[in-house]
């Protein structure tokens, strides 16, 4: 079996998989609050495996994910609110959602090129404080903005999001980007992410690839950001804050920065955690924030570290651990003799 | 109201408020300056040294200088901790990991703020502890008591720092530390001391910053620390970052500039222009005002 082909059909058997859960719950079999948690968990893997491909891949550090969101969503929500708004009236329902998260994604890219660029050409942490002001500065505009409702937010959307669609969206985003890892761009970035200075001087245009990764990252959050919205069926500056920056970082970081299993398996967890732990809420960002700070003292690279979790990683690691086994035993019978 | 009058009262409020960026760029500028760290929780320590102060007029019944003084001290020690616990065992790991536990203690920071019984989610009025009077400069133009008191201890503190960091053994072995860690440590500079040393200044000022800040504005609250901690960043970031004199004309440029945009086009803008300087800045000087281009060696 081919690769390409083993890898289509990866995909087609995820996405039944997700169609079969999405017809679990509307035959009732799932509740309601169970349904939205897990389409919830779908979106955050969207923001978390995005970001991971700027902070765990690329090694720059972004904290405007959340910003990214914002754009998307107020984008995609202006359009499917207004019927005969930037696109023509003739879409509707379903299928000016689907362009409408889309036009979201690209106009989040955009702005994630506008502020990529100046702040990604540099090397060291500007992208962070620029990203971090980025983020602020939308919040403080899109409260000020009377036509999508100031601090009070827009209301009214008509909910297209369900778990089929968010689940439809995260395996497309993984897939894009694990491909584009994969690709001679992705090994640039890793380049990058390992010595920005050796992958210059052997002829990496360091910026570009920067910028590419920032802008397709920046791409999916605004995707995300419109299945947010559509989901919850209102965005308000309040939805996308510092805050919900902070919580997709930990995500990547506790996932290991650079392995997108890593970033699926903490996107699920930590939203289930928040969920879990609603009863704590007024201290669940302490223990976040803790959190993050320990993983760096003690883990600098996440839990995962670059490692993906894969089959063939744990039939690996049974190998290394035989071999190792025999070695040690070969070794004593040696030092005996 | 003249348009002259009109520019001259913005540039008396710019003054006094950039004054105020500037002590807190000081902080974030020397820390760069000697372990290349942005140092996010800059902006919370600005929070708490307003709280301490903030309490200790309130709840000890202190006057405003000792009130002040207090707050200096709670964030030098807080700088030391800090610099102690979370960032000198990643000094030598990836450069990504000092950053993400920086704002890991921001977040921190915040959130215990906002957990704590006398502290809360709402805003508190920071006490008139002198009575608010106005003096005319000229026909039109006016300057708080507040204002004048700000700038008076803001240059004071500013001169003291320039007067340990130029004419102390200490501020020799700051700069020595900043221009190059290993030399330093073979001519017999205790680094690490140096190092907490600079933590403990930047704190302090950031907590002179965070009073002086609540009483302009009179309210302090747990979140106060982002926005100013972001723009004094930005100040840093113009004079030319690792450089004093450079985060003083920073802040009191990025006062001044802020002022001139919330008075000709209305507050909404007014937090949008430290980052709109900030990206300028990074495209068309990212060394700063006063940077030198620095060559890097492998």
């Amino acid at each position: 079996m081919n690769k390409r082909f083993s890898a289509i059909l990866q995909f087609m058997l995820f996405l039944a998989m997700g169609y079969a859960v999405q017809m679990a719950m509307d035959a009732g079999m799932i509740n309601r609050y169970y349904s939205h948690v897990m389409t919830v968990m779908a979106i955050f893997v969207v923001g978390a495996v995005s970001l991971n491909l700027i902070n765990g891949i690329c090694g720059q550090f972004s904290l405007g994910h959340a910003g990214f969101m914002a754009v998307g969503a107020y984008t995609s929500a202006i359009i499917t609110k207004n019927p005969d708004l930037i696109l023509p009236a003739m879409f509707t329902g379903n299928v000016r959602f689907v362009l409408a998260t889309l036009l979201g994604g690209m106009m989040a890219a955009f702005v994630g090129f506008l502020v990529g660029l100046p702040s990604l050409r540099l090397r060291g942490d500007y992208l962070a404080i620029v990203t971090l002001g980025f983020g602020e500065i939308i919040r403080i505009l899109l409260l000020n903005w009377d036509f999508v409702g100031g601090a009070s937010g827009y209301f009214g959307l008509v909910r297209h999001t369900n778990f089929f669609a968010a689940f439809l969206l995260s395996l497309i985003t993984i897939t894009i980007i694990r491909n584009f890892i994969d690709s001679s761009h992705g090994r640039a970035c890793i380049s990058i992410r390992e010595d920005e200075i050796a992958a210059e001087t052997m002829g990496v245009p360091t910026t570009r690839y920067k910028v590419i990764a920032f802008v397709i990252a920046s791409f999916f959050a605004g995707t995300a950001g419109s299945m947010m919205a559509h989901l919850t069926q209102m965005v308000t500056p309040a939805s996308f804050t510092f805050i919900l920056s902070i919580e997709l970082l930990l995500m990547v970081v506790l996932g290991g920065l650079g392995s997108i299993t890593g970033s699926i398996g903490a996107a699920i967890f930590l939203t289930y955690a928040a969920e879990a732990l609603r009863a704590f809420r007024a201290y669940r960002m302490i223990l976040y924030s803790l959190l993050l700070i320990f993983i760096m003292l003690f883990r600098p690279k996440g839990l995962l570290g670059t490692q993906e979790l894969s089959y063939g990683l744990l039939k690996e690691s049974f190998k290394l651990r035989a071999r190792w086994q025999r070695k040690k035993k070969d070794g004593i019978t040696a030092s005996a003799e | 109201m003249t348009i002259s009058q009109q520019i001259l009262q913005q540039l008396v409020n710019g003054i006094s408020l950039g004054s105020v960026y500037a002590l807190m760029a000081l902080g974030y500028t020397m820390v760069y300056g000697i372990i290349k760290l942005i140092n996010f929780a800059h902006g919370e320590v600005f929070m708490i040294g307003a709280f301490v102060g903030f309490f200790s007029i309130t709840k000890l019944g202190m006057g405003f200088f000792p009130a002040m003084f207090t707050a200096m001290i709670f964030c030098a020690i807080l700088g030391i901790l800090m610099e102690r616990l979370a960032y000198r065992p990643l000094r030598n790991a990836h450069r990504m990991a000092a950053l993400m536990t920086a704002v890991g203690l921001s977040m921190l920071f915040q959130n215990l703020a906002l957990a704590h019984s006398w502290i809360g989610a709402s805003a508190k009025g920071f006490p008139q502890v002198f009575p608010l009077q106005r003096f005319q400069l000229m026909e039109n133009v006016n300057i708080s008591s507040d204002r004048i008191l700000t700038l008076v201890i803001a240059i004071f503190l500013m001169i003291a720092l320039q007067f340990i960091v130029h004419k102390t053994i200490m501020g020799k072995a700051m700069r020595a530390v900043s221009f190059d860690k290993d030399a330093a440590r073979l001519m017999g500079i205790n680094v690490d001391k140096t190092i907490s040393f600079t933590f403990a200044l930047g704190s302090s000022l950031a907590a002179a910053a965070g009073v002086l800040f609540a009483l302009n504005y009179g309210i302090v609250v747990y979140q106060m620390g982002l926005l100013p901690g972001l723009k004094a960043f930005v100040a840093a970031v113009l004079g030319g970052i690792g450089i004093i004199p450079g985060a003083m004309v920073g802040g009191l440029l990025l006062g001044i500039t802020e002022s001139a945009v919330s008075a000709a086009g209305g507050s909404m803008f007014r937090d949008a222009v430290a980052f709109a300087a900030l990206i300028i800045m990074l495209l068309v000087k990212p060394t700063g005002l006063f940077g030198k281009n620095v060559r890097e060696k492998v």
